[in-house]
This record gives C-alpha cells, sequence and structure tokens, in this order.
C-alpha cells in the first residue's frame, strides 16, 4: 500500500524496528550519510548500511547487498532507497526477494515500475520523502530547529531520546 | 494523531507549542538561557557538523524563540521559520542568503524608508547593487532583472502608500527568470494574506508590529516556503560548497530545507541578529490574539477610512478598499478579509495644517511605528522617509502633505472624536497661516 498520510508514516516509523538503508554513504557531507548518522544515533531502530563499496560507516559494519544483509539479520522492516530513481526498480525487486515489509524512497527517487512492483508485492510504500525529517517530525527534532512539524497536540511529546 | 488540518485560529493558538516535553507545562516556558549541555563529546560533534537536531547556544537556536519560528511557518502555510533581532535584520538575512558582492537584487519602489536606506546604501557598501522599480507594472520589474539579479523583492502592501503589490504577477516574472520573490508581509500580517499561497518563496515580517500586537518588542522574522530549487545552479551560495561549514553543499545536503538551513547557521550565526527568548515568548502571546486583532483592526479601519474620505479638510484617502483605489481589485484578491489598518490621507493646508493635526490629538499617539494596539499617527515626510532625497521620497511615493496612520482597536466612537478636534485644529492652523482648506 502507498503511504500518503503523516499519520500512516507515523505508524510504520513506530512499528518498525529494523532497517537498511541502501547507498548509505560514509562521506560525510553526503546527504544519505547525514539521514543514516541521524538514525543511527536516534536509537529508534537498528540501522544498517548496504554499500558494496564501503567497509563500514562510523564503525557500523556495510554489507555488499541487501541479500547479503538478509542472511545475517533477516527481513528488515523498512528498505530505505538512497539510489538514483534508475536503479529503484533493481533494488525493489531485491527488497522483495528477502522479505521487506515495506520500502522507503527517499527525495528524488521516483520511479513508477519501482513503485507499482512493491505495490503489487504487498509492501508498505512511501514516495519522495525523507525518512529523517519524517522521524524528526515526530520526535521533536524538526520543531528545534524552527521548522513546520505540522503537529497540533496537547499531548507531551516524550523528549529526543539519545541512548545507542 | 490523524490527518486532520487545523483551521488558522486553532494553529494561531497552538503551532510550535506542544506541552512542554520536560515538564508539561501548557504554555511555553521562556528558555532563558544562552546555551546548552551537550550529552557527551560525540553529541556535540554531531550537533556542531549539523547531523542531528538540538540547541547548541541561543545564538543559533533556542526553544522558546523556535517556538515562535514554526508557529510563523505554521501560519504563513511555510516549510519553516528564522527568527530575527528586528525585521531589518530578517530581510538583511533574506538577502545575504543569496547575493553576495557583485550580486544584484530587483525591488518595488514603495518601500518602508528603512528598507530603501538597507538596500541602497548599507547593501551597496557591501557590493550588492539595487533596483528600485518606481509604479505598479510588473514588466518594469522584469525589465530591470540583470544575469546577476538574485531575488525580487515587494512588500504586500507598501509603507506607507499603500499600493497592493500583485503576488501572483511577480512570483511568475520571478520564477521565469530562476529568482524567489522575496514578500514583506509585515502590513497584512498571515490573518490577512498568506503570499506562499500566491508563489512567494520567501516571506519576512517586522514581527514588531501586528505579529507581536502590543507595541512591546523589536523582532524579525524569514519564513521560507520550500519550494524554490535553490540547487539549479543560478544561487550558488546554496549550491557550491561552503568554506564556511566544511565545505558543505546545502542544496545537496538539505534538499528543500537548504534555504533555511543557511539562514540560520550561516547567516544568523555570523551576522549575530539573534532574537531573545524573552521577546520570543511576547510573540508567540501576540500570535494567539492576531486573528482576532487583525479583524478588530479592520473594521475600525473602515470606519475611519470612510469617516475621513467624507471631510472637507481632508484631501485625498488611500485605503485599497475604497471605491476609487486603483488596488481595489488586486485587495479584493489579495486581502479578501481587508486591506489592513495601516493607510495614509492628504491634508489641505499644508505642513502647518498638518503639524496642528498631529498636536491636537489626545488619543492618536504619534510615534514612529504601526501595528500596535493603539492608534498611531505620524507624518513620513518630515520623520520615516526623512532620510530620502526628494527624488526617492516621491518615487516611494511620500508627498509633503501625507499623513500614515495606523489604526488600532479602540472605541472607534473615541477614535473619530479624537480625529474630529485634530481636524478642526488643522482647519484652524490653515486658516491663520493664510491657507486655503
Ligand atoms: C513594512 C516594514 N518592513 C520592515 C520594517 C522594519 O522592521 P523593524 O523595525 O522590526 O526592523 C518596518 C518598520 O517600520 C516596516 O514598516
Amino acid at each position: 500500500m502507498i503511504l500518503e498520510t503523516v499519520a500512516q508514516r507515523r505508524a510504520l516509523l513506530a512499528r518498525s524496528h529494523t532497517l537498511a538503508m541502501v547507498g548509505a554513504s560514509p562521506t560525510t557531507t553526503r546527504p544519505s550519510y547525514f539521514v543514516f548518522s541521524y538514525l543511527r544515533t536516534k536509537g529508534r531502530m537498528h540501522i544498517a548500511a548496504i554499500n558494496p563499496n564501503a567497509h563500514d560507516i562510523d564503525g557500523v559494519v556495510a554489507f555488499p547487498s541487501l541479500a547479503a544483509y538478509a542472511a545475517v539479520h533477516g527481513a528488515p522492516d523498512i528498505v530505505d532507497v538512497f539510489r538514483r530513481s534508475s536503479e529503484a526498480a533493481a533494488v525493489t525487486r531485491e527488497a522483495i526477494a528477502i522479505g521487506a515489509k515495506a520500502i522507503w524512497y527517499q527525495y528524488g527517487v521516483i520511479d513508477d515500475v519501482a513503485i507499482a512492483l512493491a505495490d503489487a508485492a504487498g509492501l508498505d510504500v512511501v514516495v519522495d520523502r525523507c525518512i529523517k525529517v519524517e522521524t524528526a517530525r515526530f520526535d521533536g527534532g524538526l520543531s528545534v530547529g524552527g521548522l513546520n512539524s505540522g503537529l497540533i497536540t496537547s499531548k507531551r511529546i516524550a523528549p529526543p531520546s539519545r541512548s545507542n | 494523531m490523524n490527518d486532520h488540518s487545523f483551521g488558522f485560529r486553532t494553529r494561531a493558538l497552538h503551532a510550535g507549542t506542544p506541552p512542554d516535553p520536560t515538564t508539561g507545562a501548557r504554555a511555553m516556558p521562556i528558555y532563558l538561557t544562552s546555551s546548552f549541555v551537550f550529552d557527551s563529546t560525540e553529541h556535540a560533534a554531531e550537533l556542531f557538523a549539523l547531523r542531528t537536531y538540538g540547541n547548541i547556544y541561543s545564538r543559533i537556536g533556542n526553544p522558546t524563540v523556535a517556538a515562535f519560528e514554526e508557529r510563523m511557518a505554521s501560519l504563513e502555510g511555510g516549510l519553516g521559520a528564522v527568527a530575527f533581532a528586528s525585521g531589518l535584520a530578517a530581510q538583511l538575512a533574506a538577502v545575504l542568503c543569496v547575493a553576495e558582492s557583485g550580486d544584484h537584487i530587483v525591488a518595488t519602489a514603495s518601500l518602508y524608508g528603512g528598507t530603501v536606506t538597507q538596500f541602497t546604501v548599507t547593501l551597496k557598501r557591501m557590493g550588492i547593487a539595487c533596483t528600485l522599480v518606481p509604479g505598479d507594472d510588473p514588466r518594469a520589474i522584469e525589465a530591470a532583472i540583470l544575469p546577476n539579479t538574485k531575488l525580487v523583492y515587494t512588500e504586500t502592501i507598501g509603507n506607507p502608500t499603500g499600493n497592493v503589490a500583485d503576488l501572483e504577477a511577480l512570483a511568475n516574472i520571478a520564477h521565469a527568470h530562476g529568482l524567489p520573490l522575496v514578500v514583506d508581509n509585515t502590513f497584512a500580517s498571515p490573518a490577512l494574506c498568506r503570499p506562499i499561497e500566491f508563489g512567494a518563496d520567501i516571506v519576512t515580517h517586522s514581527a514588531t508590529k501586528f505579529i507581536g500586537g502590543h507595541g512591546t518588542v523589536i523582532a524579525g522574522v524569514l519564513v521560507e516556503s520550500g519550494k524554490f530549487p535553490w540547487g539549479a545552479g543560478k544561487h550558488p551560495l546554496l549550491s557550491q560548497p561552503s568554506p564556511g561549514y566544511h565545505d558543505m553543499n546545502f542544496a545537496e545536503t538539505f534538499g528543500e530545507y537548504a534555504l533555511l538551513m543557511r539562514a540560520r547557521v550561516e547567516v544568523l550565526r555570523d551576522v549575530g541578529a539573534a532574537l531573545s527568548p524573552m521577546n520570543a515568548f511576547m510573540l508567540l502571546q501576540g500570535l494567539e490574539t492576531l486573528p482576532l486583532r487583525m479583524a478588530a483592526h479592520v473594521e475600525n479601519a473602515r470606519i475611519v477610512a470612510n469617516f475621513l474620505r467624507g471631510r472637507d479638510e481632508v484631501s485625498w484617502v488611500k485605503y485599497a478598499e475604497l471605491a476609487n483605489s486603483p488596488y481595489r481589485t488586486l485587495a479584493a484578491k489579495y486581502l479578501p478579509l481587508g486591506a489592513g489598518a495601516i493607510f495614509t490621507f492628504g491634508l489641505r493646508g499644508g505642513r502647518e495644517a498638518g503639524r496642528a493635526f498631529i498636536e491636537a490629538l489626545e488619543l492618536w499617539s504619534h510615534l514612529a511605528n504601526v501595528g500596535d494596539g493603539k492608534s498611531l499617527v505620524i507624518h513620513p515626510a518630515s520623520t520615516t522617509h526623512q532620510q530620502l532625497g526628494d527624488e526617492e521620497m516621491l518615487v516611494s511615493g511620500v508627498s509633503p502633505d501625507m499623513v500614515r496612520l495606523s489604526v488600532g482597536r479602540e472605541d472607534p466612537s473615541d477614535l473619530l472624536w479624537d480625529l474630529e478636534n485634530g481636524l478642526r485644529a488643522a482647519t484652524a492652523a490653515a486658516a491663520k497661516s493664510g491657507a486655503t482648506v
């Protein structure tokens, strides 16, 4: 199912425990590195990097492929795609093959074939969103930076945790 | 949490201020602290490298200030906001985010006098040229755009002449040239106009005015839509490696957040014009009642404009809602709830009549501000626009007989009573000095 609403994205993040990030970069000025390091230090999910050209990112071992990751950790709850749109379909086929529950296409990763494949295979699908921004929307991180989280609530939001 | 979209009045009360995560305090606490401890050296390093969100030092960010910023972003329909110590600091930041020495900006000419001097004197000294375009023809704006132009700037309602900008036309022209449209929305406030809905990319405010609403604090804010393609190449300050941040490329690293990030971590950090948490708290209080206050301001402004229009002592009234206003159609489109509460009129009898009028007023305060709850009056030619040369003065639409009113929220009958006394004094002064009324 394609998740289009804020509530659906929030529920996905809340129920997910493992995330494999395809295209995570060890280069510290790359957007994928920012996202990787943010999610890792936020301590919500177990985060893994999938990058055949990297040995590790900040000491976290990088797997050469989703299959290699799955052989050790099993199917991830979310596969996060930080690849060119033209490679999205191939990544999606791998994600389906290892039994990932959801696939998340980062900003600008938009490929109709990939989306249709994932949807047909029963995965939850998020398109053209940043998983760091959506995580920060719900944990108060956006608000710290004066950014519009869109949240209106009379309930207390737990202070951001930093255990990890 | 669901996907309900909340209305303007709800957001004016709630946006940016869920209960305090630490104490459960329902009102926004005033975090009056210069600095914030780090959890560890690793945490500190992540914060400084911008890889995680968090507070470091209140010149760059502060929880009370952030609550104000988020509420402003919500009310303007923007992606985020950065607050500044004043309106002038916010608009300077908007320029410095995209322009450097050797660059050029284009602005409509009918602007707040302080903005005119900021653009034509201070920016010029910094090597940023500005073309002020007189009149209201968007094609003249287009003609002023040069290869090194970085932005187009206007005021929703011009100070003091009250011209209403054709925001959609200006946005289309700016975008056709790869430029952002920056709109100073001070006179309308987001309760009356949200320029981003008409294509504006950056909105600035002198929050000193209606946002604060009580004439207490000096403050400014910059809101961004998140829709402008900062990485397209026209704005190297955002799309090239920044020496101020380990050669980070803001557009590549932060995507739609590029300008907001640069506004905070480079411009605010280095210019240093930070808003105090105490003032941010005052502004949050002000915003709670913004929609209610603006409705009351508009109601009184209409009464006062109609009163003046019917007076022999008054030669003209420029309020965009009046039948004879050239801006009536634009006001109906961009300001359907009301054309604001600040407008000008001309007094017969020249300077002497003007002086007598202002001095006879008991209730209207003679001062250089607008957007207070209290009614205000000033003679721009001898005050706010006095630094301008004759030509700039004419170009910005200020004439010697012009009186500017900022209509407050008193009982309208009291406002009219006071104006009546002022007009009587003006007539007497004009008669004495031999001028005909
Ligand atoms: C339309 C407008 N923009 C900007 C400013 C400058 O704001 P501040 O005085 O908060 O720096 C003013 C102040 O009068 C104004 O009227």
